[in-house]
C-alpha cells in the first residue's frame, strides 16, 4: 500500500502525518506540493491540517481551487482512497468532494482539547476496525469546525449512513450539527474529519485510539 | 474599466455566530436599539474592458466558483 500527502502552503500538521503513515504502513508517504497537476499512483492520499493560505476568504477556499485539487478529483473518482483532516476536510468540502461546509466554531474561540468520538459507521474503509459505537479519545485544534449543511443534505447523509464519527455527548467542540465530526462521500472512499487521529498513534502520544483508522486504510487500499 | 462591487451574506436560517457576538457589542455599548447583526463580505473589484454584459457574467461566475460558498452564502454584484 502507498499514501502519498498533499501539501498546500500554511498546512502545519503534515509532518504529523506523515510520520503517522510511515510508522503504520512501514513506507514513507510521497509528499506533493499543491501545484502540481498530477498525482503520482497512491492507494491512499490524505489532506493533513493547518492553515492553507492563512484560511483567507474562508477555510480551505483557496486550496481547494488549486491544481492538484483537480488531479484529486480525478484519482477519487478512480475509487483511491482520500482522507482530509481538519484543513484537510475544510478544503474537500471546500472542493465540493464533499457535503456540508465547515464554519465559525459556535464559541468564536479555537478549541485545542481532547474530545471523544463515537463511531456511528464501522463499516467505511477507513473505520473497519473499529466497532460501531465505540468511544475513541481525539484531539481536536480548530477554529472553523463547526459542520453545517442544509437540513435535505443533513437528512439524506444521516439516511445514508455517511456520518462516520460524532462527538460525544457533552463534548461538541464547535456546534456542529448533530455532533458531526466526520463524514463520507457517497461512494465511501473520500473521508473528511476536524480531530486528529495521527496525534494518537503511539503511547507516547497518551493512546493509541488514531491507529486503527490508519490501519483500516492501508488494509483496504 | 469597470468597477464592481460583490457582497456576499449568509443565507438566512445559518448561524451567524460572529454577527450575534458584533450584536452583543454593539449592545454592550449602549446601542439599545439594535435589534440584530449578521456579518458579510464586500469585495471591489476593478476589471479591465468596458463590456458590461461580460463582466456581469465573469462576476456571477467569480461567485460561483470562488467568492461564495453559495452552501451557506448570497451574493450580489453591482456594476458601477
Amino acid at each position: 500500500m502507498t499514501a502519498a500527502v498533499i501539501v498546500f502552503p500554511g498546512l502545519n500538521r503534515e509532518r504529523d502525518m506523515i510520520a503517522a503513515l510511515t510508522r503504520i504502513s512501514g513506507r514513507q508517504p510521497s509528499v506533493v506540493w499543491h501545484a502540481e497537476s498530477e498525482l503520482p499512483a497512491a492507494d491512499l492520499y490524505v489532506i493533513p491540517g493547518g492553515f492553507s493560505y492563512g484560511d483567507y476568504l474562508r477555510a480551505g477556499a483557496i486550496a481547494a481551487r488549486s491544481p492538484v485539487i483537480a488531479a484529486l478529483r480525478r484519482r477519487a473518482a478512480e475509487g483511491r482512497l482520500v482522507l482530509g483532516v481538519c484543513n484537510g476536510f475544510q478544503i474537500l468540502t471546500e472542493a465540493g468532494m464533499l457535503p456540508g461546509v465547515l464554519m465559525r466554531n459556535a464559541g468564536l474561540r479555537f478549541v485545542c482539547r481532547q474530545v471523544r468520538l463515537v463511531v456511528e459507521n464501522a463499516g467505511t474503509a477507513f473505520t473497519r476496525h473499529y466497532e460501531k459505537g465505540q468511544v475513541l479519545r481525539c484531539p481536536v485544534a480548530h477554529h472553523d469546525g463547526n459542520y453545517f449543511a442544509d437540513a435535505e443534505t443533513l437528512r439524506r447523509i444521516e439516511g445514508n449512513g455517511q456520518v462516520v464519527f460524532r462527538y460525544a455527548l457533552g463534548t461538541n467542540p464547535n456546534g456542529s450539527l448533530n455532533d458531526i465530526a466526520g463524514i463520507v462521500n457517497e461512494a465511501g472512499n473520500v473521508m473528511g474529519m476536524m480531530p486528529h487521529p495521527e496525534n494518537l498513534i503511539e503511547p507516547a502520544h497518551g493512546g493509541t485510539d488514531g491507529r486503527a483508522l490508519f490501519e483500516s486504510a492501508l488494509e483496504a487500499a | 474599466m469597470i468597477r464592481a462591487r460583490v457582497t456576499v451574506t449568509l443565507k438566512n436560517g445559518v448561524l451567524d455566530p460572529q454577527g450575534k457576538a458584533i450584536e452583543g457589542a454593539l449592545s454592550a455599548l449602549g446601542f439599545g436599539d439594535v435589534a440584530a447583526v449578521r456579518q458579510g463580505k464586500v469585495f471591489d473589484i476593478e476589471m479591465e474592458g468596458s463590456d458590461r454584459a461580460r463582466a456581469a457574467a465573469e462576476l456571477k461566475a467569480m461567485c460561483e466558483k470562488l467568492l461564495a460558498n453559495t452552501v451557506i452564502e448570497d451574493y450580489a454584484v453591482e456594476i458601477g
